[in-house]
């Protein structure tokens, strides 16, 4: 099963973006605030109020075109998307129909070492509705609360062709969208907080067939998670329905997380008939070529080129590279700590390797993490200069995780220097010997292995801070 | 010519409007009369006109993105029909 | 002379005199009212209690602003922060605003002391205001009669001297026609002129903020105090606000004075060209050239309104949903049933008359044959106003194609009541000013004369409608139907 078919998925983004009032009005965009605490007349849909364009939401939806080599028309217009619904205070959404502000792009993936084209149909600006609170769920629930905060937020929906066929790709898509979000600036991309939010077209088709199949839309997923796994959940049901002669039905279903199943959201109400008509309050947009290069000329590093150029100025594998740039703030970490420390391979094998176990086994972001690209690039440096070990840099690193204390202070505190002198060292060396003869006896005898043992024993009674080239150097002397 | 009745029913729930049937019949001939003397408009060859969907010559009015203090929340709540835990309270969605 | 009888020019005059005082206007005024009010019944609500104090305060603290402590009317469509804006509609029956409208706030800014808020058909939607959910108001020339609509408030309280001035909103017509149903000066600028923040909507691209007033000077005062930029409004234009008292000007030699002949068909009375006629001789007495033209595309304007204007105004109306204002059904067990139930007891039947055929022309599979061919043809009269201002100054035509009608007379059928609007609609379409001043009397009705103007250009409008006052004697004329 499975094998005979193709499955056709498309995904629709909706990303907040970064502005510090509303799209149509100048109340605060930050999250968390007490219900209705952030709303004015505007906002709340209240008879006579007006709209006006906050013109950075045109920028930053600018640059996200850019970003993903769209064509950004000269012409582009607001246009009313009308339905009922209590989260909408005007019962219409101000958004934009058929001439948005981004035509067409593109962004890549790569699976496997393997290069993909994901095509992108358009981006469009509008505005977010406020927010329902249930009690319980929402077919349960009695009765709800509306909390407008959220109404007037500025949305971008990003639309993709449905290019898509499985769910790794679809999280690709996902995750390198959200990246270039990140690095132009333009979202802070927080699923958990709602900031980016994902739909996805899911069809099936038999292999070879060209028209698209019905697709199911599978609404507000919320992770990365839930996202492969409603497409992996959708795809098998609707195989399964179509195998045994089911009609699949284009509709609007959810992910249930405990029943890790897709549910159809289906009511009685039949498809909504939007009635778009243009925005009569709004004057459109002419957008000069001059204000789109001027933005193009300000944008920030985007992924892709810095995935390039640690490729090629720092030699690191594509690997590495695409870890490092997935969020501005690992890379900006990164580049930090290489200008101190000049070994951007070392460096990227302690970011993708201690810091990054540690920074998921707490649940933290590397903007959150208690010390800098200045205190690894020290540590790093204090290991090359023989001061610490390896090893003990590994415990160090822990320590400085957890208080953020610089590793000279670490060191000093612990009196964790590694002890390289001679002289320590031998008389350690001789009183290991003396204590195991039989195991000297092992390695005169050609027992290699009993080195090792022997160098434990050393390391132990140094607890841990013997260097332990000059250990192994040494005992050989003396054996 | 008057609507049928099922036309009056679908317009009635797009708008939200709640008609008794004599209404709808009322309604279905009025507008069917209105309609027809609106579509006096196709003895206007509109071939290539561009629709008149924004009448004055501007373009690009903004405001710049400024924080501007919102509504006292008493204040905004204040002719809310029903409102509990400082939002407005309606009843089940479904 | 009562000091409610008196223009608003004739006022500040004694004003600034200190021969008269904002209290004594302002009880002059409240006598007035309470004298004729239950004939006219133009207010909605009264605000007397702050309107005596805010003139109190005008004379003790000496208020210097430019309408300081003289009294005035809002339309109830215009929000009033802290006191009841119904819109006539019972839907809004208890909605106390928390904002003034930006118009309201300038007068208030100004001095002006605000009396009350004036009756109007339901949201806008009507040429009578029998279509207020609360009551009809009376035409003070005639009690039995309408005052027109849907200012009709505001037409008849500036007519019945209960106010020297009030502000009103056109979008087919609302300012101009009940102008001329009560023989006073109506002004509807240029779409863009005066703010429509803190106005209830009724359709986006139509409506206007305009002015009521008994002659034109009063008028052109107004305008200065209203006209301009809000930048809480983005169809507010950037356009410079000239002072409008210096078109106060009976100079009208050699403006150019275009005739429409579309205007003056079998629809319209023939008293009433007749007094169209007769004043454009006064105007070329006066050195205007009179040209007739054609405006090919007129007949088009009504049907393609009353299909833009309600499919705006489902739009506009949907926020009545009885979630954050507004009646609520309070019975209804869930959402949806609460949205209808709300909006059909909250709405009378021509706001759902007008909001079913907006949906209507919206809607999926008519939204090509009725919406967007409407805002086709709507380019095409617009073009027709283009073509002709090339060539010449004004227009003018009749403003109705009758006098007052009898209330009760036209409710049967809507269609009928729409054709009220014929010579006014195709204005709103074109975004242009148009001013309607009185011009005679038929059969003890008043008459009124239209003045169609260039956008931005009601300088024009106030020139030729000064001129025409100054040698025709129908300023200030005074209702035989009330006291």
């Amino acid at each position: 099963m499975g094998k005979d078919y193709e499955v056709v998925i498309g995904l629709e983004v909706h990303a907040e973006l970064k502005t510090e009032s509303k799209i149509f009005c100048g109340c605060s965009t930050a999250f968390g605030a007490e219900p209705n605490t952030q709303v004015c007349p505007v906002c709340s849909g209240f008879p006579g109020m007006l709209p006006v364009l906050n013109e950075k939401v045109v920028d930053l939806a600018i640059i996200t075109g850019l970003a993903l080599n769209s064509e950004i028309p000269d012409y582009c217009k607001f246009d009313r998307k009308n339905y009922f619904y209590p989260d909408l205070p005007k019962a219409y959404q101000i958004s934009q129909f058929d001439l948005p502000i981004c035509k067409g792009g593109y962004l890549d993936i790569e699976i496997d070492g393997k290069k993909k084209r994901i095509g992108i149909t358009r981006a469009h600006m509008e505005e977010d509705a406020g927010k329902l609170v249930h009690q319980g769920n929402i077919t349960s629930t009695p009765f709800s609360l509306v909390d407008l905060n959220r109404s007037g937020v500025p949305l971008l929906e990003i639309v993709s062709e449905p290019d898509m066929r499985n769910a790794r790709e679809a999280r690709a898509y996902l995750e390198k969208l959200r990246a270039i979000l990140l690095f132009a600036g333009v979202s802070d991309c927080k699923m958990q907080e709602g900031s980016l939010r994902c739909d996805a077209n899911v069809s099936v088709r038999p292999m070879g067939e060209t028209k698209l199949g019905t697709r199911a839309e599978i609404k507000n997923l919320n992770s990365f998670r839930s996202l492969e796994r409603s497409i992996e959940y959708e795809a098998r049901r609707q195989i399964e329905a179509i195998e045994d002669g089911e009609e699949i039905i284009q509709e609007t279903r959810t992910w249930d997380e405990e029943k890790q199943a897709t549910r159809s959201m289906r009511s009685k109400e039949e498809a909504h008939d939007y009635r778009y008509f243009p925005e009569p309050d709004l004057p459109p947009l002419r957008i000069s070529r001059e204000w789109v290069e001027q933005l193009r000329d300000a944008m920030p590093e985007l992924p892709n080129q810095a995935e390039i150029r640690l490729q090629e100025r720092f030699e690191l594998p594509t690997y590495d590279a695409a870890i490092l740039t997935l969020t501005p703030q690992s890379l900006a970490f990164f580049d930090k700590c290489v200008e101190l420390y000049p070994q951007p391979k070392t460096v990227s094998n302690w970011m993708m390797g201690e810091l990054s176990r540690l920074l998921n086994q707490n649940n933290m972001e590397i903007s959150e993490c208690r010390f800098g690209p200045a205190e690894l690039a020290r540590l790093l440096n204090l290991i090359d200069e023989g001061t610490i070990s390896g090893k003990m840099a590994k415990a160090i690193f822990e320590e400085m995780f957890a208080s953020g204390s610089p590793p000279d202070q670490i060191i000093k505190e612990k009196g964790m220097t590694q002890i390289s002198d001679q002289d320590t060292l031998s008389k350690v060396i001789d009183e290991v010997i003396a204590a195991n003869p039989a195991v000297v006896e092992d390695f005169r005898n050609g027992k290699d292995k009993a080195l090792g043992f022997l160098v434990g024993q050393i390391m132990k009674a140094t607890k841990g801070q013997a260097n332990p080239g000059a250990v192994n150097s040494l005992l050989r002397e003396r054996l | 010519m008057a609507l049928t009745i099922k036309e009056v029913e679908h317009v009635a729930r797009l708008a939200r409007l709640s008609l008794s049937q004599q209404d709808k019949e009322i309604f279905a001939a009025q507008l069917g009369t209105i309609l027809e003397y609106a579509s006096m408009l196709n003895q206007l060859d509109t071939d290539g006109v561009e629709p008149l969907d924004h009448i004055l010559p501007v373009f690009n009015v903004f405001r710049a993105d400024q924080v501007e203090p919102s509504a006292p929340r008493e204040e905004i709540l204040s002719n809310g029909p029903l409102v509990e835990d400082g939002q407005y309270k309606v009843p089940k969605i479904m | 002379m009562e000091l409610f009888e008196l223009t608003l020019h004739e006022l500040l005059a004694l004003h600034s005199n200190n021969e008269a005082s904002s209290q004594e206007i302002t009880n002059s005024v409240f006598m007035r009212i309470h004298q004729v009010e239950d004939d006219v019944k133009a207010f909605i609500s009264l605000d007397e209690e702050n309107a005596r104090r805010k003139a109190k305060a005008a004379d003790s603290e000496k208020w210097s602003g430019k309408i300081a402590g003289i009294p005035f009317g809002l339309k109830d469509i215009f929000c009033t922060r802290g006191l009841k804006t119904t819109c006539a509609s019972k839907m809004l029956e208890n909605f106390v605003p928390t904002y003034d409208s930006t118009a309201g706030a300038r007068l208030n800014q100004a001095g002006g002391v605000l009396v009350g808020k004036l009756n109007m058909d339901e949201f806008a939607m009507g040429s009578s205001t029998e279509q207020s959910a609360f009551f009809p108001t009376h035409n003070p020339w005639d009690l039995e009669r309408v005052p027109g609509g849907s200012s009709g408030g505001s037409a008849a309280a500036v007519a019945a001297r209960e106010v020297p001035f009030a502000l009103g909103t056109d979008t087919g017509g609302s300012i101009r026609q009940p102008a001329a149903f009560c023989g006073v000066v109506g002004l509807r600028p240029t779409y863009g002129r005066v703010s429509r923040w803190g106005v209830v909507a009724y359709a986006s691209s139509l409506d206007q903020v305009g002015v009521f007033a008994r002659d034109v000077a009063d008028c052109a005062l107004v305008m200065n105090l209203i006209a301009g930029r809000d930048s809480r409004d983005s169809t507010s234009l950037e356009v410079e606000v000239p002072d409008y008292t210096s078109f106060l000007d009976a100079d009208i030699k050699g403006m150019k004075i275009a005739c429409p002949r579309e205007y003056f068909g079998q629809g319209v009375d023939a008293g009433i060209q007749e007094a169209v006629k007769k004043a454009l001789h006064k105007y070329e007495e006066a050195g205007a050239i009179v040209e007739e033209v054609s405006l090919p595309h007129s007949e088009y304007a009504l049907p393609a309104y009353y299909l833009v204007a309600t499919a705006e105004a489902s739009a506009n109306l949907a926020r009545f949903d009885g979630v954050r204002y507004g009646l609520r059904d309070d019975q209804a067990e869930n959402v949806i049933d609460m949205f209808a139930g709300s909006r059909s007891q909250g709405f009378g039947s021509e706001v759902q008359r007008r909001i079913m055929l907006g949906t209507y022309a919206l809607s999926s599979g008519y939204y090509d044959a009725y919406y967007l061919k409407a805002l086709k043809v709507r380019r095409l009269i617009y073009e027709d106003f283009q073509k002709v201002f090339k060539d010449f100054d004004l227009i003018v035509a009749p403003t109705t194609p009758t006098t007052a009608f009898k209330i009760g007379e036209q409710t049967g059928d809507p269609l009928t009541l729409y054709m009220n609007d014929i010579l006014t609609v195709p204005v709103n379409m074109a975004g242009l000013p148009g001013m309607s001043i009185p011009c005679g009397l038929l059969n003890g009705l008043p008459v009124g004369l239209q003045l169609i103007g260039k956008p931005f250009d009601e300088g024009t409008l106030i020139k030729a409608a000064y001129a025409y006052e100054e040698v025709s004697g129908t300023k200030c004329l005074k209702p035989q139907g009330v006291k």
